[in-house]
């Protein structure tokens, strides 16, 4: 408690200030993350998406938010009430709260006082170092597993078969993704050698703000970021791995028997989630906020979180769904092993050549 | 296994540079074939419809929704005293416009049929006159 009430209070404004500022960039992020993914999808498949609600559709969002807010509230009479009633909010919660542990940017002088573009960090004058959550991966890893429990409980509390099997669908999946995405991570800590993401963050700087990211610096790396992105799609249930809310199969899985805002708070959850994944991997692989120099940090990592975002609907647009059998057998017979083995591999190659750059040896 | 998936994403990417097929409706307006089969039309010749009541297309029509009944004119012709069409149970075949001896009959350009009331989808006489 002294240590907490011995930070200058310059350090509350700046902490108000960065939750407010990157909670709205999220919520507006996530808004027009499902205008983006209409557009995007639209595209691709050769139309024009949303193009009524205002200057080319860019109110749709807003419409969208509205006529769900506007919309009847329906309880099964069978549900189980608490649980149905609070497992949207269990979805949506987590997916907003990793935001606390990623630094989306150096650090920023105000007033002579430095400030961390990172929620849960603080800038130590005495120490000259930037301190923040030091198990943040950890953090992240168990927020991102607390998400499926609200899909869960809306499987089981809707009392009805679709969700039900919606949800157990969604906790399979997340059990056998998230041990690939795990293992893929690890790469990461052995290359790091800290859980810290700032520690993460700041060993991924290098010449031209590229070569020090973690996809670049070892093929074991570079294998293991695109198989930690594949997994954390499988892990927010996306296309092509959306089983537990496979429309055709499922109704509408685990909020078959959600309406209004709550319906729009498991939407929200998704959209969340998904921008959440994408600023994980640009953390751990795409060298979170560095870039050439020609823009700022925090730039570079909204650039980043909206490539990813887009890998995201264009593979969406892409691949059809998996079947249940086939989703499975990925997980458990192809990402796992190779996970395994890029473990033992990226700890080969850093005892053989170190954590530098694997160009560095050829120039 | 991997090529198969990076060709799918490539196909994809490249279609989103191509040209919306999409067609703004009512603001853009689709190009109607000339022998398109939309809305009735009561040909006029001589500031009167060229009708003669012959009752040949309600007897073709398939889906029997022509009524005509015959009058007397002034000038002791035949004439159509009244003529409808439910758009409701037409099936828009042609059919009444090949059988009519007279040509007094065609089909135009026009597809915007709905309506709110299902006594306005019954088209009479004064609807039904070709608008010049």
């Amino acid at each position: 408690m002294d240590a907490l009430l011995a930070l200058p209070p310059m350090y509350y404004v700046a902490m108000v200030a960065k939750v407010l500022v990157a909670f709205v960039f999220v919520l507006l992020t996530v808004a027009y993350a499902t205008y983006a993914e209409r557009k995007v999808i639209g595209f691709m498949q050769v139309r024009l998406g949303p193009m009524r609600t205002g200057w080319y559709g860019l109110l749709q969002p807003i419409a969208d938010g509205l006529k769900l807010f506007f919309k009847e509230e329906i309880i099964p009479k069978q549900a189980s009430t608490f649980a149905f009633l609070v497992a949207p909010l269990i979805a949506l919660v987590p997916a907003f709260i990793s935001f606390a542990v990623i630094p989306f940017g150096g650090n920023i002088e105000v007033f002579g006082y430095t400030i961390p573009l990172q929620i849960a960090s603080v800038y130590d004058p005495q120490v000259g170092k930037v301190l923040d959550l030091n198990v943040g991966v950890l953090y992240i890893l168990g927020m991102a597993s607390l998400g499926v429990y609200g899909i869960v409980l809306a499987g089981w509390s809707s009392n009805s078969k679709y969700s039900l099997l919606g949800g157990l669908r969604a906790s399979a999946q997340m059990i056998s993704y998230e041990l690939a995405a795990g293992l893929a991570i690890i790469t990461v800590f052995l290359m790091s050698g800290s859980l810290s993401l700032n520690q993460i963050v700041a060993d991924q700087a290098g010449a031209f703000g590229v070569t020090g990211w973690y996809l670049f610096r070892n093929p074991c790396t570079f294998v293991a970021g695109i198989i930690f992105f594949i997994c954390s799609i499988a892990e927010i249930n996306r296309t092509p791995f959306d089983l537990p809310e496979a429309e055709t199969e499922l109704v509408s899985g685990f909020c078959t028997e959600y309406s209004s805002m709550k319906y729009a708070m498991f939407f929200m959850a998704e959209y969340a989630n998904m921008v959440t994944v994408c600023a994980v991997t640009t953390t751990l692989f795409l060298g979170g906020w560095h870039g050439p120099a020609f823009l700022p940090g925090w730039m570079w990592f909204v650039a980043k979180v909206y490539f990813l975002i887009f890998c995201c609907m264009w593979i969406r647009a892409t691949y059809p769904r998996y079947r249940y059998d086939q989703l499975m057998r990925l997980g458990w017979k192809v990402f796992l092993p190779i996970t395994l083995v890029l473990v033992v591999l990226t700890a080969l190659w850093i005892m053989a050549f170190g954590t530098e750059p694997w160009f560095s040896f050829i120039m | 296994m991997i090529m198969p998936l990076l060709q799918g994403l490539k196909i994809t990417f490249l279609h989103m540079f191509k040209k919306p097929v999409t067609l703004q409706y009512p603001k853009e307006r689709p190009v109607v074939v000339p022998n398109y089969r939309g809305l009735h039309a009561l040909k006029v010749s001589h500031e009167q419809a060229k009708c003669v009541a012959c009752y040949l297309c309600p007897t073709v029509c398939p889906a029997k929704c022509i009524t005509v009944e015959a009058g007397e004119d002034a000038k002791h012709d035949k004439y159509a005293a009244r003529y409808e069409i439910d758009l409701l149970r037409c099936i828009f075949c042609g059919y009444c416009v090949e059988a009519c001896p007279v040509d007094a009959l065609k089909m135009t350009q026009e597809f915007e049929l709905a309506n709110y009331k299902r006594e306005d989808f019954v088209f009479v006489k004064e609807r039904l006159l070709e608008k010049k």
